[in-house]
């Protein structure tokens, strides 16, 4: 009789929640690893971290991670954790959730935790529709594609969330697709040691509800659109970093460094208190 | 007891809205998020100013939904957090409200009561949101809600509002209006020892045995934070005593949602308080809250002088519902009087609770409360 051993990661997820619901062929697990395995090479801290997530297929990610956790409202993922992080400002707060809980229902919360710097840190696995409710329009869904509420091909615009992100004064700030697992990895780990908003775009494949409506039945099929198209311009001008059928442009595109909210707060209470008691 | 640092003992003249501030504060309050709205703006410019002075922290939120989810978050992360708005605002808030009825998150909301619907009269009183208090958010859940009627009850109530927070592990609810938020009175700040504070049940069972939703007798569940190692999870699906989803059990729907409303309801004696005034005979009760019990304590006292047996039953507490009070009080009256700020709304629980005593409601609407004359003339005509 062999022992049987651990899993070496399985002190990260909560193995009570398996089966996860993902669908085969979708790119949350990988994203979930990658998150994983950047903690793990880091030797995180787990008792101080805090996963957040809003609603939607990823938004299952954080009860699957086993650390403090919270699934919140739609949309409000974001507002949550700086709550959160303001009041206890040594705890890593991040948020993984998807474009259209961060970007149309939560728009408002990632233009100001951004504008802010407020220190928490943003994965958006952005799959191009709204999968959870079966695939309908969402804010990235590029133009023509169709969708259970675009049948006729869609006509607006997608948001560039690198560009958005960048815009809005994020510290840092990158997009890979779940083929790129280890620069994703290495972004996950920058993102989890920068001070300020940080945020990572994940490109990911929804073959089971987007892919089927654009002829990519498979998560193979879209991975290998992925291939075929994606181009590494780090620090390039994000506002040009396009994600069409043609060419999806990935990379780090910001990486700086300025005083966080929760840093300029914490001082400037410091200093009322010292002039309170002088 | 509370934090002496931040108790302004002493007798003070202040605002209602800068007197909610200062109660909270001495109540122990260390989180502020909020957005401007007449007529609660001065309780978010008060904490601006007084928050860093007592190492807590305020911030303008980028709306009420942000405020009210943030506030969920800070007390997720241990602090005590309040959110202080109006009307739309508070319509906005009510989501989240049910989020944290749902996650149990300790936390209080101020609702200073304009005119509405809508956009309504931002600078004149309302008593319109009082079912929205209770019903606002989508489901069934239970919160609590208070009415203060001076300024001086702005400071105890918001003290009693996180009392009842931290204890019951519950959304609630200062229910104000633009009077008692902008009236300037005297206020007493007791000595901080003399402040009766309560802080939430916590944890005595070690993180791998934590279960975070598991009740105790009270039916609320001690409460570990985050930080601390217990690495727990919480979310608004219905969920189990682990705090995961149990999204297709409905044995697990029953248990939580019944669980939430009954540890409100079955502790609701403990909860309640009302204040009572000439009811022993009184043959016409006056049910009254807010600014509006004020006018109508003064028409009950000319009734009397004019040898009309009339009382008032002021409800402190809005919900849970008196109804043990507004039934006994109805067991020897021939009417009831409920003048409220609104089309109707309390009047309709008060019929309930009074059984075969008719209830009759005074309308106001716009301007001012109402005159203890206008209150008066309900007594007449209805004895």
């Amino acid at each position: 009789m062999t022992e049987a051993v651990e899993h070496p990661f399985a002190k990260y997820l909560r193995a009570a929640m398996m089966p996860h619901i993902w669908c085969s062929g979708c790119g949350n697990g990988i994203i979930l690893n990658a998150f994983v395995h950047a903690l793990d090479e880091l030797q995180f801290d787990l008792d101080k971290l805090v996963v957040v997530s809003g609603i939607g297929c990823i938004g299952r990610a954080a009860g699957y991670t086993n650390v403090d956790s919270f699934h919140t409202t739609h949309g409000r993922p974001i507002a949550f954790a700086t709550g959160v992080k303001l009041a206890k400002p040594d705890l890593e707060v991040v948020v993984i959730s998807g474009d259209g809980d961060l970007f149309a229902i939560g728009g408002n919360h990632f233009i100001h935790a951004a504008r802010r710097n407020v220190g928490i840190k943003v994965i958006c696995a952005n799959n191009f529709n709204y999968g959870m409710t079966g695939g309908q329009v969402g804010p990235t869904t590029p133009l023509e594609a169709l969708t259970t509420t675009t049948p006729y091909g869609n006509i607006e615009h997608p948001f560039n969330l690198v560009h958005l992100a960048a815009a809005s004064g994020a510290t840092y700030v990158a997009r890979w697709t779940t083929l790129h697992v280890r620069m994703l990895t290495m972004s996950i780990k920058k993102l989890l040691q920068r001070k300020g908003f940080s945020f990572i775009e994940v490109v990911s494949p929804c073959p089971e509800i987007y892919g089927r409506h654009n002829k990519m039945r498979t998560g193979l099929e879209m991975m290998e659109w992925f291939r075929k198209v994606s181009v590494i311009a780090n620090f390039s001008d994000p506002s040009k970093a396009e994600i069409t059928p043609e060419r999806i442009v990935v990379g780090e595109f910001v990486d700086i460094e300025k005083p966080t909210y929760e840093q300029l707060l914490y001082s400037k209470m410091a200093q009322i208190a010292n002039e309170e008691t002088e | 007891m509370a934090e002496k640092k931040a108790v302004l003992t002493g007798v003070h003249f202040m605002s209602g809205d800068i007197a909610c501030a200062e109660g909270a504060l001495a109540a122990g309050c260390r989180f502020f998020a909020g957005y401007p709205i007449t007529p609660a703006t001065e309780i978010a410019e008060h904490m601006a100013a007084r928050m860093p002075k007592v190492g807590g922290i305020y911030i303008q939120m980028e709306d009420e939904i942000a405020s009210i989810a943030a506030v969920i978050g800070a007390s997720y992360a241990g602090l005590k957090a309040m959110t202080a708005t109006s009307g739309p605002g508070f319509s906005l808030m009510q989501e989240n409200i049910g989020l944290a009825a749902m996650t149990e998150a300790p936390c209080v909301i101020v609702d200073v009561m304009r005119g509405g619907p809508s956009t309504g009269q931002p600078t004149l009183p309302g008593q319109q949101d009082v079912m929205q208090a209770k019903w606002g958010s989508h489901g069934d859940y239970e919160i609590i809600a208070l009415a203060p009627s001076s300024v001086q009850e702005m400071f105890d109530l918001t003290i009693e509002a996180f009392n009842l927070a931290e204890t019951y592990r519950v959304p609630t609810l200062v229910m104000a209006d633009e009077v008692v938020a902008h009236m300037w009175e005297r206020v007493v700040i007791p000595p901080a020892e003399e402040i009766k504070i309560v802080n939430r049940k916590r944890p005595n069972t070690p993180p791998e045995k934590y279960l975070p939703f598991m009740p105790d007798d009270s039916l609320v569940p001690p409460m570990a934070c985050f930080g601390e190692g217990y690495r727990f999870h919480a979310t608004g699906l219905t969920h189990d005593e682990h705090g995961y989803p149990r999204t297709q059990d409905s044995e697990a729907q029953t248990r939580l949602v019944q669980r939430l409303c009954d540890k409100i309801r079955k502790n609701a004696d403990k909860i309640v308080r009302v204040e009572e005034a000439m009811l022993e005979d009184a043959e016409v009760v006056v049910v009254a809250y807010g600014i509006v019990a004020r006018a109508a304590l003064s028409a009950v006292r000319k009734a009397r002088e004019q040898g009309i047996k009339a009382g008032l039953l002021r409800l402190i507490t809005l919900w849970p519902f008196p109804e043990k009070h507004v039934a006994k009080a109805a067991e020897k009256a021939k009417a009831i009087i409920v003048p409220e700020m609104n089309c109707g709304q309390m009047v309709r629980e008060v019929e309930r609770a009074a059984k075969t005593t008719p209830a009759h409601h005074v309308l106001k609407l716009g301007e001012e409360p109402h005159t203890p004359m206008e209150i008066l003339e309900a007594i007449r005509r209805h004895i």
